[in-house]
């Protein structure tokens, strides 16, 4: 059994072709070895035709490596990459719905939302939706401050990630094209790290 | 589709004919070579039934009794002939009734490709009568599948699954097409071979670095293995792989899917790993410096207990899919790459060399065994027949170059044990899954796919009883296949673990079994019991001279073990001779 000590959450980026039931696909590999998806995001990708999915896990390195090796194995899958989270910058969105009427009373409230960045969407005379982005623990920081003057409403999206020193996907997906692609393509990337992958 | 219109080249400049949906998947299947397919028709693949009623001279369509012996004999056929199975099925429980052959295909990477008929289009979702949603039921256990709604997709898609199933790592494709899709006419331009996908890459380039530190290992190990699997035989890479062991001198040992890929009697050829393979590979395999695995994935039924397996070796992984390295067992250097690549790239670095006193260690290792096991086995002094007796007596019949199918439990280790195998391609078996019924619509498969060979079915009383209907096949196509029954009345191996590890508590093992002889006589086939070791050879030689199928029932002892056995849970050393 491993440790709890050994997991951590990890970013997992996939790039992969357009196609009905590739997330189901993709899914199940997870699910199959009973691994939770802590959040997934889906959408087109700066090329055309070409989807990202973000996928978040808490799992130990050994672990996430197999699993993308898996994933990578899908046909419409072109690339897979994981990242712990220091080698990300990521955000989640979230929504608060207050009623404007306690905002309006309460100039406390006011304040405390600027301090947590929060902007609004939408002005009503029955509520406002307020928008913030962030890590979790700070769209989570800002249900608790709202949560006494009755919180209506809240949804938070899942996460998108930026690899920091990626140089993006536009370059990778030219030698894909290519019936004959380039060795750093056709295989995977761990090979390159050499030592560290395969002598553990 | 997007990405099938991206991912092939063009169609020939044509002037298109108007083709139905069903035609065009007829005419696609030609321009792949099929010559045979499994199926059984039914409401929602009515169209397709109805086009290869025009194709008959150019499309062997067999007639089995049920999907799932259907989709086995796709299995069989792909495994002897080295071709694509394809195998038709209807909507509903005939799409469901191909799960059990699809998830037996994705774990031993046999290229197929599966066609089902579905509810139209607009009825997709509202529970149709004979729809299920058969794509989300077949995810797991397919290499890839998809849904066809509209007949213009069936060239591209035909043409990508085929490519799919047999390149890489092979394995099963389902596709799943509406019954409008399969009666829409349209502008068929002719259909075009897929050589490339975009986000597919089924052959990793090789890296020479790795071929050169692997040989470097190989070349300073004093006490190497080879471990090798079904992807010598996947590859064709069987003269390679002899070239290979010949040069380097190293003893090599099989998993039962790689069986086969060189003779059994050859000098390095030093027997079967796993659960009840032979002493002396495994304990060895705890022994020896450098360990090299080739094309072979580190089964649990192969390596025992996982924390005690080989943690003395270098390893050294070749595969041709890069999720199995490291998977199970972590490699020293992966050679990722077609063994039929790889391999001889190895060989001109490795030295020439004769491991003599390494190889004569697993030498004595196979006497010890011998003495311990084997000769009981295959010479028994009781009263009642082995298992083991019938594949020896077997074997000298057949001197080796029969197809051995085999079903699942004793009979199979047994058969995989002891039969003698001159050639590739002659041991078909349910190995990752472990099948019961798999044998006979296999056999059936098998027989279709090298018609020239001998196939001999081997099959327990239980297993038989699984798919036994498919002697309705047997019957309709008159195929020679032969099978041979050993009936223990019992379902051994669960038996045996009962015996060794539950206390004699026999629970639900004991089966009883029909008039297997007066079973074949109702589908006209002949057939013979045999209860008495003299009437053993006489019977087998009947058996094989008889023109058409022959069902032989053998009653064997009834509370035999197979031996050797690594205990579950424990390591490869600790393999036990009783």
């Amino acid at each position: 059994m491993e440790t709890q000590i050994d997991k951590q959450e990890f970013n997992i980026t996939v790039y992969t072709e357009n196609q009905i039931g590739l997330l189901n696909r993709i899914a199940i590999i997870f699910t199959r070895r009973k691994i939770n998806i802590d959040s997934l995001n889906t959408s087109p990708s700066e090329i055309e035709s070409i989807h990202r999915f973000n996928i978040v896990i808490t799992e130990s390195e050994d672990v996430v490596r197999k699993l993308c090796r898996q994933i990578e194995k899908q046909v419409e899958v072109l690339k897979v990459y994981y990242h712990t989270n220091e080698d990300v910058i990521w955000q989640e969105l979230a929504l608060y719905k207050v009623s404007t009427d306690v905002i309006a009373e309460k100039v406390s409230v006011e304040r405390l939302l600027r301090e947590n960045g929060a902007r609004v969407v939408t002005l009503r005379k029955d509520y406002t939706v307020f928008e913030t982005t962030g890590h979790r623990e700070e769209t989570d920081n800002l249900i608790s401050i709202l949560q006494p003057y009755g919180l209506i409403e809240f949804v938070r999206s899942a996460r998108v990630a930026i690899i920091k020193d990626s140089e993006g996907f536009n370059s990778k997906l030219r030698d894909f094209e290519r019936l004959e692609p380039g060795e750093d393509v056709i295989e995977n990337e761990y090979l390159n790290k050499g030592d560290k992958v395969f002598t553990m | 589709m997007e990405v099938a219109q991206e991912t092939l080249t063009a169609p020939a400049a044509k002037e298109a004919v108007e083709l139905s949906g069903s035609q065009a998947l007829l005419d696609a299947l030609i321009i792949e070579g099929v010559d045979t397919i499994f199926g059984y028709p039914g409401g929602a693949i009515m169209p397709i039934y109805d086009a290869l009623f025009d194709y008959k001279e150019k499309l062997n369509h067999i007639l089995v009794r049920h999907e799932q012996g259907g989709i086995h004999a796709g299995q069989g056929y792909a495994r002897t002939s080295g071709k694509v199975g394809v195998v038709f099925a209807t909507s509903g429980p005939g799409a469901t009734n191909l799960v059990t052959g699809l998830a037996d295909a994705q774990i031993d990477s046999t290229p197929l490709v599966c066609i089902t008929g579905q509810v139209f289009a607009h009825l997709l979702g509202t529970d149709a009568f004979q729809e299920t949603d058969v794509i989300n039921i077949t995810t797991p256990v397919t290499k890839w599948n998809y849904q066809v709604t509209d007949a213009t997709e069936i060239p591209e898609v035909i043409a990508k699954a085929f490519y799919i199933a047999k390149s890489g790592r092979p394995g099963p494709v389902l596709i799943d097409i509406t019954k409008n899709a399969q009666i829409q006419k349209f502008d068929y331009k002719g259909y075009t071979k897929c050589d490339h996908i975009r986000s597919y890459r089924p052959n990793p380039i090789v890296r020479p670095q790795y071929i050169k530190e692997a040989a470097e290992l190989i070349n300073s190990a004093k006490k190497p293995f080879i471990i090798w699997g079904q992807g010598v035989i996947l590859g064709s890479a069987e003269q390679e792989f002899k070239a290979f062991i010949e040069k380097s001198g190293i003893p090599s040992a099989w998993t039962i899917l790689g069986a086969g890929a060189i003779p059994t009697d050859h000098p390095l050829n030093v027997g079967m790993l796993g659960m009840h393979g032979n002493y002396g590979p495994n304990v060895l395999t705890n022994e020896c410096d450098v360990l090299i695995a080739i094309g072979m994935r580190f089964d649990d039924r192969v390596t025992g207990r996982l924390d005690k397996y080989a943690k003395q070796a270098k390893v050294i992984h070749l595969d041709i899919d890069p999720a199995e390295i490291d998977k199970n067992v972590k490699s020293t250097v992966p050679v990722w790459g077609d063994c039929k690549e790889t391999l001889p790239l190895l060989t001109a670095l490795v030295e020439g060399k004769n491991h003599t006193e390494w190889v004569k260690l697993f030498n004595e290792y196979t006497q010890k065994e011998y003495d311990a096991v084997i000769h009981a086995e295959l010479n028994p002094t009781s009263p009642e027949m082995t298992m083991g007796e019938v594949i020896k007596q077997l074997n000298e019949l057949t001197k080796g170059d029969a197809v051995i199918v085999t079903d699942v439990g004793q009979h199979q280790m047994v058969a995989c044990r002891y039969a003698t195998l001159n050639k590739t391609r002659s041991n078909i078996t349910s190995g990752g899954l472990g099948t019961m019924g798999f044998a006979l619509p296999a056999a059936i498969g098998a027989k279709f796919g090298a018609q020239e060979r001998d196939v001999v079915a081997i099959i327990g009383d239980g297993g038989f009883q699984m798919t036994l209907q498919e002697l309705g096949t047997i019957m309709q196509t008159g195929i020679d296949v032969k099978i041979i029954i050993l009936n223990n009345k019992f379902l051994g191996m669960v038996r045996q673990w009962q015996e060794l590890f539950n206390q004699r508590r026999y629970s639900f093992v004991d089966i009883q079994s029909p008039d297997f002889v007066a079973v074949a006589a109702a589908y006209g086939i002949a057939g013979r019991v045999i209860n008495d070791r003299k009437d053993l050879p006489s019977a087998l030689k009947q058996m094989m001279e008889n023109k058409g199928s022959f069902l032989l029932e053998v009653m064997v002892t009834k509370e035999n073990n197979v031996f050797p056995m690594v205990p579950q849970g424990c390591s490869v050393a600790e393999i036990r001779l009783k």
